[in-house]
């Protein structure tokens, strides 16, 4: 069982719709491969958009902790505002009073209140599914708006994802990650025996492609990039593959800019379930099957 | 005026509008601008802005450094710290930095005073004047750093604004903690999304993020192609004004990847831009 995990550095540039024509390909494709879905995107998941699952387990997710002030006890000594590095505590007309949101949860204030009148209270910081999809299992997450942990949450869902890919005995899980290149990407990541990095030939894309090739090789993954929208910007493309040449990373295929991927995406679809004809389907197609046999993935006749 | 320029969702053109809002009113009123790039994790305005990064200092976090002549292996560092980022391994205590968040917790509680703090670098903010006099600073998170909240809230403390000077803030995408530090003690949120389902859905959170903090929001449509009711029928629901439309032109997508601004493509966005402005200041 093998772990291909989708980033790009740079957001919008196609990640999700390159995940969802993978899955269909997986399923679907001349060459069955048995794959478990997870879209770790958490703080915007948008995989389930377009692969029309029906959600069969839902569970909440606890994040971190935030402190709570009890004013009863509380004799207003301002030492939790003096302790607190995350200007999460403030004196108000009220009393002291701690922001959740600025919170962060290292619960320094409560081992330091004289009068133990603070105590952590732990937080649903959002859920996470297993979900049927059309194109077999998908697991993802919903981080509630303005939570912390999303790491702690993209670890929850690939494990899930990836203990049903060994119980199944299924070929691969295909992770669909989020963007950047901080603690979510690097919990994406973590264990991939594939990355692929979906770029675009933008200044803005090969900036932050760099970063997140710079973050492959740092904890030594191997990596495939493929170029989307190829054609926006064709001397953008042309660095990108003097960037990979250079640094010996392989580009696996160039997707040209088509209205059939804005139009799958409204339609609910793959790219190329929705217009299997699409320039930009045919180009996905090519790709996908260079991913497979890269990760020497054996294939079913 | 703190503008901050959010989206949920990733690569709807966040930064070419804040850019273009910034050479706007660069053009429009003094002092010009200050322009924070707070996408510490890819940052990408100064490939619009152009500007000189003369000045830099290292960002880093205050990290445990165990003595280990006066500790007594009591286990209470391990107790405090909600992070596990310190362990105490039979005759030995142990630090992840990389797990540490710098609260200074571990420290403060020892009872054998055998912890002193270090600084750990993570990152690095850099400033300096950009093209039309706009003021830029941004933070770059070092690569294989987990964390981009420190640099960000550092970059807002390093780089201030003068008397009178608008502040434009460039954030990540997504919805958690990055995203609400850069936030944080905004004026204005401009939310730019694209009329796709993944727009309207991430267009969503990031409403809703902004509620949360109580800052009032507008919506800006970027690549509008023909009418999206759905998108339509969110904002007129939520009483979510829609200040500024962009269609989808090719020229467009073109000129965004060669690192040119909206203004310097269509020059008469740089109106557009400051009446929309004007529209939210009043």
């Amino acid at each position: 069982m093998k772990q291909l995990v989708i980033l790009s550095g740079k957001g919008g540039t196609g990640k999700t719709s390159v995940a969802a024509a993978f899955a269909h390909l997986a399923h679907d494709g001349p060459s069955p491969i048995q794959a478990v879905l997870a879209d770790v995107d958490v703080d915007a998941a948008n995989l389930e958009l377009v692969l029309c699952p029906e959600r069969i387990e839902t569970h909440d997710f606890t994040g971190g902790s935030v402190a709570v002030i009890d004013q009863e006890c509380c004799d207003g000594c301002g030492i939790c505002e003096q302790v607190c590095r995350f200007d999460a505590i403030q004196s108000t007309m009220d009393g002291y009073r701690v922001d959740p949101i600025a919170c962060d949860g290292c619960a320094a204030c409560v081992y330091q209140c004289p009068e133990e009148a603070i105590h952590m209270q732990p937080q649903t910081a959002g859920q996470w599914y297993r979900s049927e999809s059309c194109y077999g299992p998908l697991y993802h997450a919903d981080l509630f708006p303005a939570q912390e942990n999303s790491g702690k949450l993209v670890t929850l869902v690939k494990q899930n994802a990836r203990l049903l890919a060994l119980d199944n005995n299924s070929h691969m899980v295909i992770v669909d990650g989020p963007p950047g290149i901080g603690c979510p990407v690097i919990s994406a990541a973590a264990g991939a025996d594939m990355v692929l990095v979906v770029t675009e030939p933008s200044s803005a894309g090969i900036h932050d492609m760099e970063r997140v090739l710079q973050l492959a090789r740092h904890f030594r993954l191997p990596t495939l990039v493929c170029i989307n929208k190829a054609d926006i910007y064709p001397a953008g493309s042309d660095q990108i593959l003097n960037y990979c040449d250079e640094h010996q990373i392989e580009v696996v295929g160039s997707i040209p800019f088509d209205e059939m991927v804005t139009r799958a995406i409204i339609n609910g679809e793959p790219v190329t379930v929705y217009q299997p004809a699409a320039p930009a389907s045919l180009a996905i197609s090519q790709i996908w099957l260079e991913v497979i046999s890269r990760m020497h993935l054996e294939l079913k006749p | 005026m703190i503008f901050t320029i959010a989206s949920g969702k990733g690569g709807t053109g966040k930064t070419t509008i804040a850019a273009s809002l910034a050479l706007s009113l660069a053009a429009e009123q003094s002092p010009p601008p200050l322009f924070l790039d707070c996408d510490v994790e890819a940052p990408n305005a100064h490939l619009f802005l152009h500007p000189g990064l003369d000045e830099q200092q290292d960002v880093a976090m205050l990290i445990p450094s165990v003595d280990e002549a006066r500790c007594t292996h009591c286990g209470r560092c391990a107790e405090v710290c909600q992070y596990h980022a310190i362990a105490v391994l039979g005759q030995k205590t142990l630090v992840f930095p990389q797990l540490c968040h710098g609260c200074g917790s571990c420290t403060a509680l020892c009872p054998e005073k055998a912890i002193t703090e270090i600084p750990d670098r993570m990152g690095v903010v850099e400033r300096g004047p950009a093209i039309a006099g706009i003021s830029f600073a941004r933070g770059v998170l070092d690569v294989g750093e987990p964390m981009a909240v420190p640099i960000i809230r550092h970059l807002k403390k390093w780089a201030p604004a003068l008397p009178g000077q608008v502040v434009i803030r460039d954030t990540p995408p997504g919805t958690s903690c990055p995203v609400v530090e850069s936030m944080r003690g905004s004026d204005f949120l401009l939310l730019v999304t694209e009329p796709t389902p993944f727009g309207l859905h991430d267009l969503r959170l990031a409403v809703q993020v902004g509620r949360e903090m109580g800052i009032p929001s507008g919506v800006i449509i970027n690549r509008e192609n023909g009418s999206y009711p759905a998108l339509e029928g969110f904002c007129s629901e939520n009483n979510l004004l829609v200040l500024l439309r962009i269609p989808f032109e090719r020229v467009i997508a073109e000129g965004v990847a060669q690192g040119k601004t909206l203004v310097e493509i269509h020059p008469e966005y740089k109106v557009t831009l400051w009446e929309m402005f004007l529209k939210i200041r009043d």
